[in-house]
């Protein structure tokens, strides 16, 4: 143990000693309207937790905020869940870098919303209480579907976790100039406190107010952009192409391949499917009306994003591009070219700066720590409802508990999660995270969609195929992504990838549904005739919402 | 579910044109989304050259930009359909199917 803590106590060292070798470069001044602005946001999360608190009474109000949600409120948070700081930095980013290649990533982010409004969402509603596995395991055996689900919804969360606070510390300390370890641990601390204190309904609120001055603030910019090009699109990309080249206005080499098209596609399609923060939202809403409602409003509202962030990314070209407020000189002495500050991904805190000054400056920086901390919170919600609800009440105690009881591991899972996040992101902050997502994704994809999509559909489903079928998809998703370029060849320094393409989803989604018919239909034991026998009753109450949970009255 | 109220429900015709109908149009609606998105990412992949076309002659606008952002339009477009549709039609029949039920 103590050779275990002096361990860690020197990587911690050498960590703070390569933060003072580099962290010159990255950290900025501090910035007073962005440090006011935070404070107030923070205020104000703190205000809607402390008034959330209150009417958390109940296990209900605590997964699902009493279930009393709009389907317009719900689809804001929704969007503001995909929202987040990596799509709002990261694809405003890839658009300022390459031009089209962010329009065709962003789309890709868009088109599984339809899917789920025609395939997931009612049924998810009228089906589930609180996890995505209560609809998984509503006629299979609860044991080793929940667990299996529990494990696929922890591994997302952390995973997305981990990718969230890390690019959340490096952000802040570029921002505030406040030190990472110091930025992660306020980060973890404040959605611990949300969470625990406020449950679904302060996650929620806070997530809503977000969204609203995350659109507010890029539409302004997005507006401000055009402005100087007297709204027409021709002379703005005229400009920036005379700045940077015509290859912008083209595919560029974001897909390469009609193999890699398509994985990637799947990935993101099925992905967003069979993300748990996101699945858990559609119980907070009264009904299966609302619940379509949220899909349509939140897809709207993540078009909407996507456009703007096109815009900026372009804004970002003509407005900081070249310009040598922005340039990063020490790296340019090195690199040549004209590095913005920060790297690619700052193209649109920059461009916040370059239309609105300091005071704008400062708004979109607080937004983005704001954006950070809203789906942080979400996830770890969804993260701590897996282990309370899915692992603890429903496998541990087989459904013998009470929810006050439940409610209370929860909060201890959530405190769990937080300190877990917290170790993580100080561990990851030099490693090269851009596999996390991918990797979230594709087990999203490949272990809690197929499961969760069968179970609603499918009658000859049964136990062991689902369990079979689900850890083969997890199993080869994260065994390519291990085997493929960004780990392989990124991380581990190898020359070539085992597996080529950088996006498995393809390959591990088609598994686990073989995997999963093979396993079902062969599956002849008398479980599974009951599992069978089952299915016409929870298919009728998913498509009429005849037994469904209510809203509570409060 | 009780048994009789299963056999009940699976049996009325209410029920089968909801199912049916329900089932026929979020069929269509997502062939639709992926037979757009994929024609798309496809075209890409197999001539990431074609939605490079400019405008006109005169222009640097390729047919790439507004053809990526009708994507985005028709995403929501179709969204909207399907809620509407639901609202209206399909929740009205399951409306009729929850009454009829609603003493057992």
């Amino acid at each position: 143990m103590q050779r275990v803590l002096t361990f860690l106590i020197l990587s911690a060292l050498t960590l703070f000693a390569s933060d003072a070798i580099t962290g010159e470069v990255q950290k900025q001044g501090l910035n007073m309207s962005a440090i006011v602005m935070f404070f107030i946001f923070v205020g104000a999360t703190l205000g809607i937790t402390y008034w959330a608190a209150k009417r958390t009474k109940s296990a209900k109000d605590f997964y699902t905020a009493g279930g009393g949600i709009t389907g317009f409120q719900n689809g804001m948070a929704i969007a503001g869940d995909y929202m987040s700081a990596a799509s709002f930095l990261g694809i405003s980013g890839l658009v300022y870098a390459k031009g089209y290649d962010g329009l065709i990533y962003s789309i890709g982010f868009l088109v599984g919303w339809p899917i789920i409004l025609f395939m997931i969402a009612e049924p998810l509603r009228n089906l589930g209480k609180y996890t995505f596995a209560d609809v998984a395991s509503y006629r299979l055996r609860q044991g080793p579907i929940r667990t299996l689900a529990a494990f696929g919804s922890i591994t997302t969360v952390i995973l997305y976790l981990i990718a969230q606070i890390v690019g959340s510390g490096k952000l802040i300390q570029l921002l505030f100039g406040l030190q990472y370890e110091v930025a992660v641990i306020l980060v973890g601390v404040l959605m611990v406190l949300y969470v625990t204190f406020g449950g679904m309904l302060a996650t929620t609120w806070v997530q809503i107010v977000k969204a609203f001055l995350l659109l507010a603030g890029a539409t302004f910019m997005a507006i401000a952009v055009m402005a100087h090009y007297d709204f027409s699109f021709g002379k703005l990309f005229a400009t920036a192409t005379e700045l940077k080249d015509i290859s912008i206005m083209s595919p560029g080499k974001l897909v390469s391949d009609p193999i890699s098209a398509i994985s990637l596609a799947v990935a993101l399609m099925f992905g967003t499917a069979g993300l748990p923060h996101i699945l858990m939202r559609f119980f907070t809403v009264s009904d299966a009306k609302e619940a379509r409602k949220s899909v349509f409003y939140a897809t709207g509202f993540i078009g909407y994003f996507y456009i703007l962030t096109f815009i900026i990314g372009f804004g970002a070209i003509v407005m900081v591009f070249k310009n040598p407020q922005y340039l990063d000189m020490a790296k340019q002495a090195i690199d040549g070219g004209s590095p913005i500050l920060g790297g690619n991904d700052m193209a649109a805190i920059h461009l916040a700066h370059a239309v609105g000054g300091d005071f704008f400056l400062g708004f979109i920086s607080a937004v983005a720590f704001a954006t950070i901390l809203a789906v942080v919170s979400g996830l770890t919600l969804a993260g701590a409802s897996a282990i309370s609800h899915d692992l603890y009440a429903s496998v541990w105690k087989k459904g013998q508990v009470d929810g006050l009881k439940e409610m209370q591991v929860s909060k201890i899972a959530t405190v769990g999660l937080g300190i877990v996040a917290i170790i993580m992101g100080i561990a990851f902050e030099k490693q090269n995270i851009a596999f996390v997502v991918g990797l979230a994704f594709a087990i999203a994809a490949s272990a809690n969609f197929p499961i969760l999509f069968l179970s609603m559909y499918w009658r000859k489903l049964t136990t062991r195929g689902a369990v079979i079928g689900g850890a083969i998809g997890l199993a080869t998703a994260v065994i390519l992504v291990i085997l493929g370029p960004t780990v392989w060849v990124d991380l581990l320094k190898n020359a070539a990838p085992i597996f080529p393409y950088k996006y498995p989803a393809l390959f591990s989604v088609i598994a686990a549904f073989v995997g999963i018919y093979i396993f079902s239909v062969t599956d002849n034991s008398e479980s599974a005739k009951v599992e069978r026998e089952a299915f016409e009753a929870q298919f009728i109450r998913s498509q009429t919402g005849i037994g469904a949970e209510g809203a509570s009255e409060h | 579910m009780k048994k009789e109220l299963v056999e009940k429900i699976k049996n009325d015709p209410n029920y089968i044109e909801l199912v049916a109908k329900r089932t026929a149009f979020s069929i269509k609606l997502t062939i639709a989304i992926l037979v757009v998105y994929f024609a798309f990412i496809l075209t890409i992949a197999f001539d990431p050259t074609l939605l490079g076309t400019p405008m006109s002659s005169d222009s640097v606008t390729t047919i790439g930009i507004p053809i990526g952002m009708a994507v985005i339009v028709f995403a929501f477009i179709l969204t909207g359909i399907y809620t509407k549709r639901a609202n209206t039609e399909f929740d009205d029949l399951s409306n009729k199917i929850k009454n009829s039920v609603k003493d057992m």
